[in-house]
C-alpha cells in the first residue's frame, strides 16, 4: 500500500488535519534551516489570518453564487462596495454598524447581478464586468461627494472599530515557548499565540460564517437545493424546487459574504477606505474558491495559504526567500508521492520544481515581491491544468436557466 | 446574440432605438443617483452638452477612443467565436512592454521602426494570449479563469521586468520606467492644440477595424470562425476543426490587444512607465458590447467612451464628481445588454411570426 | 383486437385510458387511444419509433393535457395540470434521459425536494431509513451514500426509481428503460420490476425489444401510426405476430419505377469496425449515460456493403444500433479500428471530413438543428456551411456575399423553401422548411453521393414528397444514396436495397419488393440473425 493510498482510506478530516501537521512540519524545517525565526511567529500568523478573511470572504461570496448555478466575477466589485460601505458606517456609526452596511454594500452590486443574469438572462460575465467596472466608479463618486477627497475616507477612530481579544492565558503562557526558537515545538506555540492574540472579532465572525457555511450547503434543505441547482437545474425543476428564487438567495448570500470581506478590509485590516484598497482580492478570491474545489474547507486552506504567502513580504527581515525553500521542499514532498504511485510524468515534473526553486533559493539574494503577488493566480492555474480532473465546479455554473427548458 | 441582418427599416430603428433607450436609463439612474446625494442631474447634462461642441474635448475623446477601439476589437474577435477573452488587459501590458523593450533595443529608420514596434507588440499580445488558447483547447480550462489570473500574472510579470531587467531609468527618476525608444519610432500627432491632440496611431486604429471586418466579417476563414462559434457541432460536420479555430481566435485576439498600449508607447510616453494606462482591456469587453461587436459600432462605442472620460473631468469644476461618468459608463453597458436581450427577443418572435405567415401565403396560393 | 384484456375481480384497473387525441401543430401525436393496464401488472407498450408512444405516456404524467379523452387512475376520473398533480396521484415516471445532479451523493438526489428535516437540518438518518424499507421490500441494490457521478448506467436508473418510488409512486412509467442497458444490466431490471410488481406496483414500460417484452410483461399494447392497435398477452402471440402488429399488416409498395442502378460502384465500405465513440461528440455533450457500444461489444462490428451510382440503399434498424457511427465513419467523425472506405474506387480511409465532402459526399445529418444549421445565421450563410470553398459562393479569399445569394435564391425556389426572403435566419424556418434548406444546399453542390439521416423527419407531408422526388431525380441522374431512416414507408417506397442494421453490424439484407413486414421486424427487433443472407 502506497502514501497515496493509505492517505486515501483515511476520512476528510483526518486527510486536513494529517496536511495540516506536515505542512508546519516543512516550514518549521524552513524556519530552522533559513534562520527566519519570524516565519512562525504569532505576528505572521496574525498578518496571515487578516489577510486571509477578506479573501476567504470574497471565495465564499464565489461558493454561494456558482454553487447556485451564476457565475460571480463581479466579487471584485461587491468587495469595493463592502469596503466603502463599511468604513462609512464604521465612521458614523461605529464598528459593527460598518460590517453590518459593509454587507449590504456588498448585497446591493449583488441584487444587480442577480437581476441582469436571473431576470434579464444576461451573460453572467457580462454583468460581472459591467458592475466591476461600475463599482469603483460609484465608491470613489460618493467619497468625493461625502468626503473632501475622493480617494479616501478619514481614518476611522479606534472608538469606532471593533475590537480585538486575547485569549488570557493561552497567549501570555505560550509566549516564552515560542521565543525559544525550538524546532517544532515553538512553531506550534506561534501558530496558537497568533490565532489567539489581539485576534479581531469579525476575524471570528468570518471563520463562524465559514464553518457555518459548511453547515448550510451539506446539511440543511436550503444548501442542498441550492447544490443542486448549480449542478442539474432541470432535475430540481422536476422536483419542484424553484430555480429562481434560490439562485436569487445564492447570489444575495454571494454579495453579503463579499460585503463582510470588504468591511473588514476597509475597518479591521486598515483603518480607513481607499480607492483600490481590494486589488484584486475579490479575484483573488475567485482563485481561492477554485483552489479550493467550490468547498468552504479547501476555500480556508486556500486562503490561509495565500493570506500567509502574502504576509510574508510585509514583515520585517527576508522571508520570501526561505519561502522557495519551503516551495523546494513542498514540491520534493509531491514528487515523492507521485513517484510512489508510479506518476512519472507528474513526478519529473515536481522534481523539476522543486530542483529550481532550490537553486533560485541559494542564488538569489532577494525575490522580487511581484513573485508572491502573482502566487495565487499562478498556483491556481497550475492547479487547474494539473489537477482539472480532480476540480469538480458546478456543472451548469454560467449557464442561462430557462424554466422548463429541459429537452 | 443573433446577428439578424433583414434589410427592414423596423429593423433599423430597433438596431439604433436600442442603445438610445440604453443611454437613457442609463442616464435616469445616474440622475436619480445625483439627486440622492444632492446634486443637481441639470449641471451635469449641461456640462457634458456643452462639452459636445468643443473641439478640444472632441480631439481628447477621439485620441481616448484609439485605445479602446483597439481593445474593442481584440474582444470582438473572441465573441466572434463564442469566446470570452477578459485577458486582452493582461495581453496589452505584455504586449507593450515586448514593443518598448524590443523597440529601444534596434535602430532602424523611422516608418521601419514603427512598422517593427506594432509587430514587437501584436507577437507579444498573440503570445500571452496563447497560454489560454493551450489551457483551453489541451486542457479544457475555461478561457475566463484562465485569463483572469493571468491578467495579475501578467501584471506582476511586467512590473518584475520593467522595473528591474529591463529598467532604464535613472536611480533619481520620479518614474520608473524602460529606455526611451529612439524617435525613429515615435508616431506624431495628427492634429494638436496645446495638450488636446490626436495621435497618428488614429490610421493604425482604422487599418486594424478594416482588417477585422475583412477578416472576421467577410472572408472565407472569417466564416469558418463564426461558424465555429455558432453551432461547433455543425462546423465540424460540415469540416471545420472548432478546437484549431478557438487556437486561432484566440492568437488573432491576442495580437490586436498587443497595440492596444502602442499608442501611449509609440505617441506619448515613448517607455513602458509606471504611469501606463490601466483597465482599457476591461473598458475594451464595454466598447465591443456597445458596439456590438461591428466595426462601425465599436467605433461609436469607443467615441462615447472617450467621450465621457474627456468631458468628466469638467464636471469637478461645477463641484459634481466627475466619478458619476464612471458610473454612466457602467450603467450602459448593463442596460445595453439588457434592452438588445429584450429587443432580440422580440426580433426573434417577430421574425418567426412573418416567416410563418409568409409560409402560409405560400400554401393559400399553392391550393388556391 | 383491442380491449380483450380480462377484468380480474373487482380490482378497477390501475390505468385506464379512453378516446384520448393529442395533436400538436401539423401532427396528430396520439387518436382514439385505449389503454387498459391491470393494477399490479407489468404492461408493455410497444410501437416502432415515432408511433406516438412518449406522446402517450407525457398524457399520462401529466406534462400535456389530451385535447380528448379521459384518463381514470384506479377507477377515478382524474386531470392532470402538471407533473406534481400526476405525482400526487401515485405516478411516477423514470425518463429515458435520467435528471440526476453528478456531484450530488444518491441520498442527496433521492431526497431532493422531499427532504425530511429535524431541528433545521435534514435528517439524512430518516430518510435513509425510509430508502432501505424501500430497498428491502423491493430488493433494489445501490449504495446511498456514493456519489453520483460514479455510478453507471444501471445503477442511475436504479436511482430514478428509487426516487419516484421514494414519492410515494405505485404506479411506474419506464421509458424505454432498456435502451440504454447492456444485458445483465437488463437482466436486474426486470427483476427489480418483476419485485416491484410482487409488491403490488403497477409498471407500464415503453420498449420495441419483442424478446424482452414477451419475456417480463403480463400485457402488451401495441401502437402504430399514434394509435393503440391491439392488446395481447405474450401467450397469444409470437415475436413474429408482434412484429407484424408493430410494423402493419401491410408494407407500403415499392414505387415500380424502373431501376436506375448501375454496375459503377460509388461507396464501397469493407470491414469497418469501430469501438470508440467520438471523442468529440461525446467529449462536447458531456452528458451522462454510455454509449450503445458500452459493455465490450463494438459501435460498428465489421460493416461491409456498396452503394452504386444510381441507386438508392436504405438503412432499416432500431435507433442506437449503429446508423449514426457508420455515417461518421463514412464521413470522417468516428475513427474506425479496421476495414476501409473507398468513393469511386480513391481510398478515402484517411482523408480529413473536408476532403471527403470535397470528394463528393452530400450529407443530410440526423439532427438539423444540431448539425446542420446555424441557426441565429441568415438562409444564405446557412447554404454555405460546408462549401465555403465552392466556386459559387466565394471570390479568392472571400465569401462572395452576391453570389452566394443569388446561389441561394435560385436552390430556395427550386426546393420550395417557405420563406420571405434568404436574409431570414435559420430559427425562423418551420422544421420542414429548415429541412428543406438542407436538402437544397447538398443538392446545389452536385454530390457523388448523397448520406440522407431522416430526410423527412418532422416535416409536413408537402414537403416529403417534394424531397422524395429530389431524390428519386437525382438517383435517376446517377447519384448514390444512403437512406437511413426510421419511416417504412420511406424506405421501402425508394430504397433499391434494404440492409438492417442491429448492434453495430449489418444483420440482413433484403430486397424492398419482396421483403415481408414479419421479416423486417424480427430482424429489427433482433429476433433473427442472419449472416447467409448478407454476403
Amino acid at each position: 500500500m502506497n502514501v497515496s493510498e493509505r492517505l486515501g482510506s483515511l476520512s476528510t478530516a483526518q486527510r486536513t488535519v494529517a496536511t495540516g501537521c506536515s505542512l508546519l512540519l516543512l516550514i518549521s524545517i524552513t524556519r530552522v534551516w533559513s534562520g527566519a525565526d519570524d516565519l512562525t511567529s504569532a505576528g505572521t500568523v496574525g498578518a496571515s489570518l487578516r489577510l486571509a478573511v477578506p479573501i476567504a470572504m470574497a471565495g465564499l461570496g464565489g461558493i454561494y453564487a456558482e454553487r447556485s448555478g451564476v457565475v460571480n466575477i463581479a466579487l471584485e466589485g461587491m468587495l469595493v462596495l463592502g469596503t466603502w460601505f463599511g468604513a462609512y458606517a464604521a465612521l458614523e456609526w461605529g464598528g459593527w454598524a460598518g460590517i453590518a452596511f459593509g454587507i449590504v454594500g456588498g448585497m446591493l452590486g449583488a441584487l444587480i447581478h442577480a437581476v441582469a443574469t436571473i431576470t434579464f438572462k444576461v451573460d453572467h460575465i457580462i454583468s460581472g464586468v459591467a458592475i466591476n467596472i461600475m463599482a469603483p466608479g460609484v465608491t470613489r463618486f460618493l467619497t468625493a461627494t461625502v468626503y473632501d477627497r475622493p480617494t479616501e475616507t478619514p481614518t476611522i477612530p479606534t472608538a469606532n472599530r471593533t475590537g480585538t481579544f486575547t485569549v488570557p492565558l493561552v497567549s501570555s503562557g505560550l509566549e516564552s515557548i515560542e521565543h525559544r526558537h525550538w524546532f517544532l515545538v515553538s512553531d506550534v506555540a506561534g501558530v496558537v499565540r497568533g490565532l489567539t492574540t489581539e485576534v479581531s472579532w469579525v476575524a471570528l465572525l468570518a471563520v463562524v460564517v465559514l464553518v457555518g457555511s459548511w453547515f448550510v450547503l451539506w446539511r440543511t434543505r436550503f444548501g442542498l437545493r441550492l447544490r443542486s441547482i448549480g449542478e442539474n437545474p432541470y432535475a430540481a425543476e422536476s422536483l419542484g424546487v424553484s430555480v429562481v428564487r434560490m439562485q436569487y438567495y445564492g447570489v444575495l448570500i454571494s454579495g453579503a459574504c463579499a460585503g463582510l470581506g470588504g468591511a473588514f478590509l476597509a475597518t479591521v485590516q486598515n483603518s480607513q477606505y481607499k480607492e483600490a484598497q481590494t486589488g484584486g482580492r475579490g479575484f483573488i478570491g475567485l482563485a481561492t474558491m477554485i483552489f479550493g474545489n467550490w468547498r468552504p474547507g479547501g476555500l480556508a486552506a486556500g486562503a490561509g495559504l495565500f493570506g500567509f504567502s502574502q504576509a510574508l513580504p510585509l514583515r520585517q527581515g527576508d522571508l520570501v526567500g526561505p519561502l522557495l525553500l519551503l516551495v523546494a521542499m513542498l514540491l520534493a514532498v509531491i514528487a515523492i508521492r507521485q513517484g510512489a504511485a508510479a506518476r512519472w510524468r507528474q513526478a519529473i515534473a515536481a522534481a523539476v520544481g522543486s530542483a529550481v526553486s532550490a537553486i533560485v533559493y541559494a542564488q538569489v539574494d532577494e525575490l522580487p515581491k511581484q513573485f508572491i503577488q502573482a502566487t495565487p493566480y499562478v498556483v491556481t492555474l497550475v492547479v487547474l491544468a494539473t489537477a482539472s480532473q480532480k476540480l469538480r465546479p458546478p456543472a451548469a455554473a454560467g449557464q442561462i436557466y430557462r424554466r422548463g427548458g429541459a429537452h | 446574440m443573433a446577428n439578424i441582418r433583414v434589410p427592414d427599416p423596423r429593423r433599423v430603428a430597433a438596431a439604433i432605438a436600442a442603445p438610445l433607450i440604453a443611454v437613457a436609463i442609463a442616464g435616469g439612474v445616474s440622475a436619480v443617483l445625483l439627486v440622492l446625494t444632492g446634486h443637481d442631474p441639470a449641471v451635469v447634462l449641461n456640462t457634458l452638452g456643452n462639452r459636445l461642441g468643443e473641439t478640444n474635448t472632441l480631439m481628447d475623446a477621439a485620441n481616448r477612443a484609439i485605445p479602446l477601439y483597439l481593445s474593442g476589437i481584440a474582444v470582438a474577435v473572441g465573441f466572434k467565436m463564442n469566446l470570452f477573452n477578459i485577458g486582452v488587459e493582461g495581453q496589452y501590458k505584455v504586449g507593450a512592454l515586448t514593443a518598448a523593450v524590443l523597440g529601444a533595443a534596434v535602430t532602424l529608420p523611422g516608418p521601419l521602426h514603427v512598422v517593427f514596434c506594432l509587430l514587437a507588440g501584436l507577437i507579444g499580445g498573440a503570445l500571452w494570449a496563447t497560454v489560454p488558447a493551450v489551457l483551453k483547447v489541451k486542457r479544457g480550462i475555461n478561457e475566463v479563469v484562465s485569463t483572469i489570473m493571468l491578467n495579475f500574472i501578467a501584471i506582476s510579470l511586467v512590473a518584475w521586468l520593467y522595473t528591474g531587467v529591463f529598467k532604464g531609468s535613472a536611480a533619481g527618476e520620479l518614474n520608473t520606467r524602460t529606455k526611451y525608444l529612439p524617435e525613429s519610432a515615435w508616431m506624431p500627432d495628427l492634429v494638436s492644440n496645446g495638450s488636446h491632440r490626436v495621435n497618428s496611431f488614429a490610421i493604425v486604429a482604422v487599418l486594424v477595424g478594416v482588417a477585422y471586418y475583412l477578416l472576421v466579417w467577410k472572408s472565407r476563414f472569417g466564416f469558418q470562425l463564426r461558424a465555429s462559434g455558432a453551432n461547433p457541432f455543425a462546423a465540424r460536420t460540415s469540416g471545420v476543426d472548432p478546437t484549431k479555430m478557438v487556437f486561432r481566435a484566440m492568437l488573432i485576439s491576442g495580437a490586436a490587444a498587443g497595440l492596444v498600449g502602442l499608442p501611449e508607447l509609440l505617441g506619448d510616453k515613448h517607455a513602458y512607465t509606471d504611469t501606463f494606462s490601466v483597465g482599457l482591456g476591461f473598458d475594451g469587453i464595454a466598447v465591443a458590447l456597445l458596439g456590438r461587436k461591428h466595426p462601425i459600432g465599436i467605433a461609436i462605442g469607443a467615441l462615447v467612451w472617450g467621450f465621457l472620460d474627456a468631458a468628466g473631468r469638467f464636471l469637478d469644476l461645477d463641484g459634481i464628481p466627475r466619478e458619476i461618468v464612471t458610473i454612466l459608463q457602467g450603467v450602459i453597458v448593463l442596460a445595453v445588454v439588457i434592452t438588445y436581450q429584450v429587443a432580440e427577443q422580440f426580433a426573434q418572435r417577430r421574425i418567426t411570426a412573418e416567416t410563418a405567415a409568409k409560409a402560409e401565403r405560400l400554401d393559400l396560393e399553392v391550393a388556391g | 383486437m383491442s380491449d380483450t384484456t380480462p377484468e380480474h375481480g373487482t380490482t378497477p384497473p390501475a390505468v385506464e385510458l379512453r378516446g384520448i387525441w393529442k395533436r400538436f401543430p401539423g401532427v396528430i401525436a396520439n387518436h382514439d387511444v385505449n389503454l387498459t393496464v391491470r393494477a399490479g401488472t407489468i404492461h408493455a407498450i410497444v410501437g416502432e419509433n415515432g408511433a406516438g408512444k412518449s406522446t402517450l405516456m407525457n398524457t399520462l404524467y401529466g406534462m400535456h393535457r389530451p385535447d380528448e379523452g379521459t384518463i381514470t387512475i384506479a377507477g377515478r376520473q382524474v386531470t392532470f395540470r402538471s407533473p406534481t398533480d400526476a405525482i400526487a396521484a401515485g405516478i411516477g415516471m423514470v425518463h429515458q434521459h435520467f435528471m440526476l445532479a453528478d456531484n450530488l451523493t444518491v441520498l442527496e438526489n433521492i431526497v431532493l425536494g422531499a427532504e425530511p428535516t429535524h431541528g433545521g437540518r435534514i435528517d439524512f438518518a430518516a430518510a435513509k431509513r425510509r430508502i432501505d424499507e424501500l430497498k428491502d421490500t423491493y430488493g433494489i441494490e445501490i449504495e446511498v451514500d456514493q456519489l453520483t457521478e460514479h455510478l453507471g448506467v444501471g445503477e442511475r436508473q436504479r436511482v430514478e426509481i428509487l426516487k419516484v418510488l421514494y414519492r410515494g409512486a405505485r404506479i411506474l412509467i419506464l421509458d424505454e428503460p432498456t435502451a440504454v442497458l447492456v444485458p445483465q444490466e437488463v437482466t436486474e431490471l426486470f427483476e427489480n420490476v418483476r419485485r416491484l410488481v410482487d409488491e403490488g406496483v403497477t409498471v407500464i414500460f415503453i420498449d420495441h425489444k419483442l424478446d424482452e417484452v414477451l419475456e417480463v410483461s403480463d400485457d402488451i399494447t401495441v401502437i402504430r401510426s399514434g394509435t393503440t392497435v391491439a392488446t395481447v398477452t405474450p401467450d397469444e402471440v409470437d415475436a413474429r405476430r408482434l412484429g407484424e402488429l408493430m410494423v402493419g399488416s401491410e408494407l407500403p409498395t415499392p414505387e415500380t419505377t424502373t431501376s436506375t442502378v448501375t454496375d459503377v460502384v460509388e461507396l464501397s465500405v469493407s470491414g469497418v469496425t469501430a469501438r470508440h465513440a467520438a471523442a468529440a461528440r461525446h467529449g462536447a455533450a458531456g452528458g451522462t449515460g454510455g454509449t450503445a457500444g458500452s459493455g465490450g461489444r463494438p459501435l460498428l462490428d465489421d460493416v461491409s456493403f456498396e452503394v452504386r451510382r444510381g441507386e438508392i440503399v436504405g438503412i432499416a434498424g432500431v435507433e442506437g444500433n449503429g446508423q449514426l457511427e457508420l455515417v461518421e465513419a463514412i464521413l470522417g467523425l468516428q475513427r474506425i479500428d479496421a476495414g476501409s472506405i473507398h468513393l469511386a474506387g480513391d481510398d478515402i480511409t484517411s482523408l480529413s471530413v473536408r476532403k471527403r465532402r470535397h470528394a463528393g459526399i452530400g450529407y443530410i445529418p440526423f439532427d438539423r438543428q444540431r448539425e446542420g444549421l446555424l441557426l441565429t445565421s441568415p438562409l444564405w450563410e446557412n447554404m454555405i456551411l460546408g462549401y465555403d470553398d465552392a466556386e459559387r459562393y466565394v471570390r479568392g479569399p472571400w465569401i462572395a456575399a452576391g453570389k452566394a445569394k443569388t446561389v441561394a435564391d435560385a436552390a430556395i425556389a427550386r426546393f420550395g423553401v417557405k420563406t420571405p426572403s434568404n436574409a431570414v435566419p435559420a430559427f425562423a424556418l418551420s422544421g420542414g422548411n429548415q429541412q428543406k434548406l438542407i436538402v437544397a444546399r447538398e443538392m446545389t453542390a452536385n454530390p457523388s453521393l448523397l448520406i440522407a439521416a431522416h430526410p423527412t423527419r418532422g416535416v409536413d407531408v408537402g414537403a416529403q414528397a417534394a424531397i422524395w422526388d429530389e431524390l428519386r431525380a437525382a438517383r435517376a441522374a446517377g447519384l448514390a444514396v444512403l437512406l437511413i431512416s426510421a419511416d417504412l414507408d420511406e424506405l421501402i417506397g425508394l430504397s433499391d436495397s434494404l440492409l438492417v442494421m442491429f448492434r453495430g453490424a449489418v444483420t440482413a439484407r433484403l430486397d424492398p419488393a419482396t421483403a415481408t413486414p414479419t421479416q423486417l421486424g424480427m430482424y429489427m427487433a433482433g429476433e433473427v440473425q442472419s449472416q447467409e443472407e448478407v454476403a
